[in-house]
């Protein structure tokens, strides 16, 4: 894999994301305003964004350690650590709870045999209760990467698993299909 | 009463081409802000949005043109942020109009920016909205190939670039200087006003954050004037709005309403009553965070901001939460107070504090721990807050926990005595499809 951008932290992006960050770059009126982005393009590659990513990222946007570091544990999706394969993000907010998100939550944490803010042994399934995810009146919802799960009921909720257990998970409500 | 007559912003929300600018042109789409560009100059978009009245629809009310005269006469830069945030517990309106029209978002977002002179046009969505930053993005870059946005757009009259920009999962970014502060590259903090953003917002320059149902106005009310605006509405209220449903009504979802429709009218035409035999209890009207209404205050009053307002509570988002008989208000109350401690920026003590110490006393009331004294407390605990921190985030949590306390006592004080009112309850999650 070709490093193209290599500064001595140990870190490299390849050079499609190498191209990515540099427009990045050009859109952002300072460097420091790219930080969110360049933060979503590493995660997006790597799952995490971990020591030697700050250290490329700090040296890249001009910032200390410290500020990226305190951007990264503000906000709660970034990672700072290697995560499930799957995690799932279960919304316990107001509108999901009177919708039954409490029972959908004790739900899976009996099918995935964890519970919520876990994750199985085999690193395969994460739990998590989140706050609102947005779909309030199409709830109980659950996210899973960048799309959601929406009027969940237990038995869609056990075929989500089993269906990501065997590769072949149901279509999010959030990916329709556009082409009219 | 036929509703589909109120369909300014909600007009393209059941096609399923409607996210396409092929779709968007043939409606006439991008003509108000060729219009704008071409004919009108900025100070007439700003004079017409002014005169509709159109106030902002992320929760404040303030109005938009007003908003857009701050700006320091002759500024040299000026940014144009939209609020895509939406974090509101109950909203999820400003999703619809991403999803299903993104190109009526980015022409107003332009209209607006020109409006206001902003080179840089930044739409800052919600982290956990992922596959509408991609959305977004498309229809972004469908619209710079069209010539709309870039360099030469106009033959260089107007040239704006446009950003969207993915949050990350903070609810405070959503209050307007803690949004241009996770745009600048750092924690999504606020900032004590003044000086107010559209003086000194966006790398100190003068910015204008407005919410994505606001923006999508625009370009209607340019197309048929303040006035067409206006009918729809009240004097003091103008226009339509949308209102994000949720809870088992027969119709939950977004659905646009004249302002000043009473809510009886909304409750049993639009939203086909109560789903499932189930009996109305309460009534949050707009968004979590403002006071929570009791099912016969709220069946007399009407939805717009002054009668909202005379009723105890506010418009705010927009994001009405009906609450069933079946729910404990305190239970209900303690996942909300979870919510704004988990969501507290941490900055001013009274918020960081506040929160977790409502939080902790509703939770040892509900684990039957409690005392009659509790009551007294929680009082203590909002006055110590509300109103003295940086940003409104400490009243969000203050306004439902008082009204709450105030409107369902004798649930609070039954558990501080040690009973239950209401049996927990674990029923499964039903089906509930519009």
């Amino acid at each position: 894999m070709s490093v193209p951008v290599e500064d001595g932290t140990g870190f490299g992006l390849g050079e499609q994301d190498a191209a990515r960050f540099a427009g990045i770059l050009a859109r952002y009126p300072t460097r420091r305003s790219a930080l969110m982005p360049t933060l979503w393009l590493i995660q997006d590659r790597d799952g995490h964004i971990s020591d030697a990513a700050v250290a490329w990222t700090a040296a890249q946007l001009e910032l200390s350690e410290a500020k990226v570091r305190e951007v990264v544990s503000f906000y709660a999706m970034y990672r700072d650590r290697p995560q499930a394969r799957h995690v799932l993000q279960v919304c316990h907010n107001i509108s999901c709870h009177i919708l039954g998100a409490q029972p959908l939550l004790a739900r899976l944490e009996g099918k995935l045999g964890v519970r919520r803010g876990e994750a199985t042994p085999d690193g395969e399934f994460a739990l998590e209760g989140v706050e609102c995810l947005g779909a309030c009146g199409m709830g109980p919802c659950l996210q899973l990467g960048k799309h959601l799960y929406e009027h969940l009921t237990p038995e869609k909720a056990d075929a989500l698993v089993d269906g990501l257990r065997r590769g072949d998970p149901p279509r999010p409500d959030t990916d329709r299909d556009l082409e009219a | 009463m036929n509703q589909d007559q109120y369909r300014i912003l909600s007009r393209r929300f059941d096609r399923r081409d409607g996210h396409k600018l092929e779709a968007y042109e043939a409606d006439g789409g991008y003509r108000a802000l060729k219009r704008a560009v071409g004919e009108l100059g900025a100070p007439a978009v700003r004079e017409e949005v002014k005169a509709s009245g159109l106030r902002g629809r992320g929760g404040a009310g303030f109005p938009a043109g007003v908003k857009w005269g701050f700006v320091p006469q002759g500024a040299e830069t000026v940014y144009f942020m939209v609020n895509a945030d939406e974090s509101e517990p109950g909203t999820f309106k400003d999703r619809y109009l991403l999803d299903y029209d993104p190109h009526a978002v980015i022409e107003g977002s332009a209209i607006s920016s020109f409006a206001v002179g902003a080179k840089l046009c930044v739409i800052y969505i919600r982290g956990e909205f992922g596959w509408l930053v991609d959305r977004v993005q498309k229809a972004v870059d469908e619209a710079y190939a069209a010539g709309y946005l870039g360099q030469g757009a106009f033959g260089g009259a107007y040239e704006l670039e446009m950003i969207v920009h993915k949050g990350a999962g903070a609810y405070i970014c959503g209050e307007e200087t803690g949004l241009i502060n996770s745009v600048t590259g750092q924690k999504g903090q606020p900032n004590i006003k003044p000086p107010f953003p559209a003086v000194s917002g966006f790398l100190g320059q003068p910015t204008i954050v407005n919410n994505v149902e606001t923006v999508a106005a625009v370009p209607w009310i340019l197309e048929h004037g303040a006035a067409a605006y206006r009918k729809f509405g009240t004097e003091k209220s103008p226009g339509t709005k949308l209102f994000s449903v949720s809870g088992p009504v027969r119709r939950p979802g977004v659905h646009e309403i004249p302002l000043g429709l009473p809510f009886r009218e909304f409750f049993t035409d639009w939203l086909g009553g109560m789903a499932d035999g189930e009996e109305l209890k309460a009534v949050i009207m707009g968004g979590s965070s403002v006071p929570v209404l009791t099912a016969a205050e709220a069946m007399e009053t009407a939805l717009d901001y002054e009668s909202l307002a005379a009723a105890g509570t506010m418009l705010g988002s927009g994001g009405m939460i009906v609450i069933p008989a079946r729910c404990d208000m305190v239970e209900l109350i303690q996942v909300l107070m979870h919510f704004y401690w988990d969501e507290s920026c941490g900055q001013c003590t009274p918020c960081r504090e506040g929160t977790g110490w409502l939080h902790r006393i509703v939770k040892r009331l509900r684990r039957g721990e409690g005392a009659p004294e509790d009551l007294a407390l929680l009082e203590r605990v909002c006055d110590g807050m509300a109103g003295l921190t940086i940003c409104p985030l400490a009243d969000a949590a203050v306004m439902p926990m008082r009204s709450f306390l105030q409107r369902f006592r004798p649930e609070f004080e039954a558990l501080a005595a040690g009973r239950r009112t209401i049996e927990p309850d674990s029923r499964w999650a039903r089906e509930i499809r519009s």
